[in-house]
């Protein structure tokens, strides 16, 4: 019981902290590196909960997809980071009132309907793993009762490919290459011209 | 020491959400720290879903924090797809600049 407790504070105190570390780092690349000690927290967090499932999605979809697709474009493009940082201390004051008032207002949400009168349910603090894993009744939910909505996030998915490939794919106006049709319709009769020269005279 | 109730974790969440929304805030300029902002913001959204669906022992709110998941996901492709896009063609992400379309 005091290692959930103690390893909930743990995992969410470096959440939070790394949380702050994106939005203030100066170095963007910090910024995703902290983004993904946030998401690997946040997985150690799920796994307290008792979604294993989720937690190990949680790893390899943001940070071995999202979080390196982040790093990808941060370091392929070449801007003046420095630059970009301007108004940020501008912007100080107000972004933390904005802050306060917004935590002020979700922590009276939370006080007024108090949630913790109860426990959570019994097995996230003594998770059994060898009675019916989360893996299992995750999948007889998901491919029973949300069927179609798991196709649709398939569907979902396949469109944003085809649309991040459309919007990045360029043609490159240099390059020489092959078209076959103009190759099959070129028309052999045009292909040698017979011309008679006249001697001592060029074309 | 207490015991880990569901408000705890929904207080972490509240946090993380607070801390995305001041990211947006803060980095005006910057758009790929934006869209990590934004990450931040479903992150939170999803430790909700998971902290209430175990407290209710019910099992949607994983389903649907899986859902969150793969839109978020799109969402990271297609935003920077458009970024790199919009890169390509003004040399500058500064959020200042979008503004072609006079919307």
């Amino acid at each position: 019981m005091i290692i959930y407790t103690l390893s909930f504070y743990l995992f969410s105190t470096v959440a939070v902290l790394s949380a702050l570390m994106v939005i203030s780092a100066k170095n963007p690349v910090h910024s995703v590196l902290f983004l993904i000690l946030s998401f690997v927290n946040a997985a150690g967090l799920f796994v307290l909960l008792g979604a294993e499932f989720l937690a190990m999605i949680l790893v390899v979809v943001y940070v071995g997809a999202v979080a390196v697709l982040f790093l990808f474009v941060v370091m392929m493009l070449d801007i003046n980071f420095i630059k970009l940082r301007e108004g940020f201390l501008q912007y100080l004051p107000f972004g933390a009132l904005l802050g306060i008032v917004l935590i002020i207002e979700l922590g009276f949400l939370f006080l007024t309907k108090s949630f913790s009168t109860m426990n959570l349910v019994e097995y996230s603090q003594f998770p059994e793993l060898t009675s019916t894993e989360n893996t299992k009744l995750l999948g007889s939910v998901l491919y029973t009762k949300y069927f179609f909505l798991f196709q649709l996030s398939g569907l979902i998915l396949l469109v944003a490919m085809i649309g991040s490939i459309t919007l990045t794919l360029r043609q490159r106006g240099k390059s020489k290459k092959q078209i076959i049709s103009n190759q099959n319709n070129a028309d052999p009769s045009h292909a040698v011209v017979k011309k008679k020269i006249k001697l001592g005279e060029g074309i | 020491m207490t015991s880990i109730t569901i408000d705890h974790f929904l207080f972490l969440g509240a946090i993380l959400f607070t801390i995305g929304v001041l990211g947006i805030f803060l980095n005006k300029k910057n758009v790929i720290i934006i869209l990590m902002s934004i990450e931040l913001i479903l992150l939170s959204v999803n430790i909700n879903f998971v902290a209430f669906s175990v407290y209710l022992g019910d099992l949607s709110g994983q389903i649907f924090a899986m859902f969150t998941l793969t839109v978020a996901a799109a969402e990271a492709a297609i935003g920077l797809a458009i970024l790199v896009v919009f890169f390509r063609n003004l040399g500058s992400i500064e959020v200042q600049q979008i503004n072609k379309l006079k919307g």
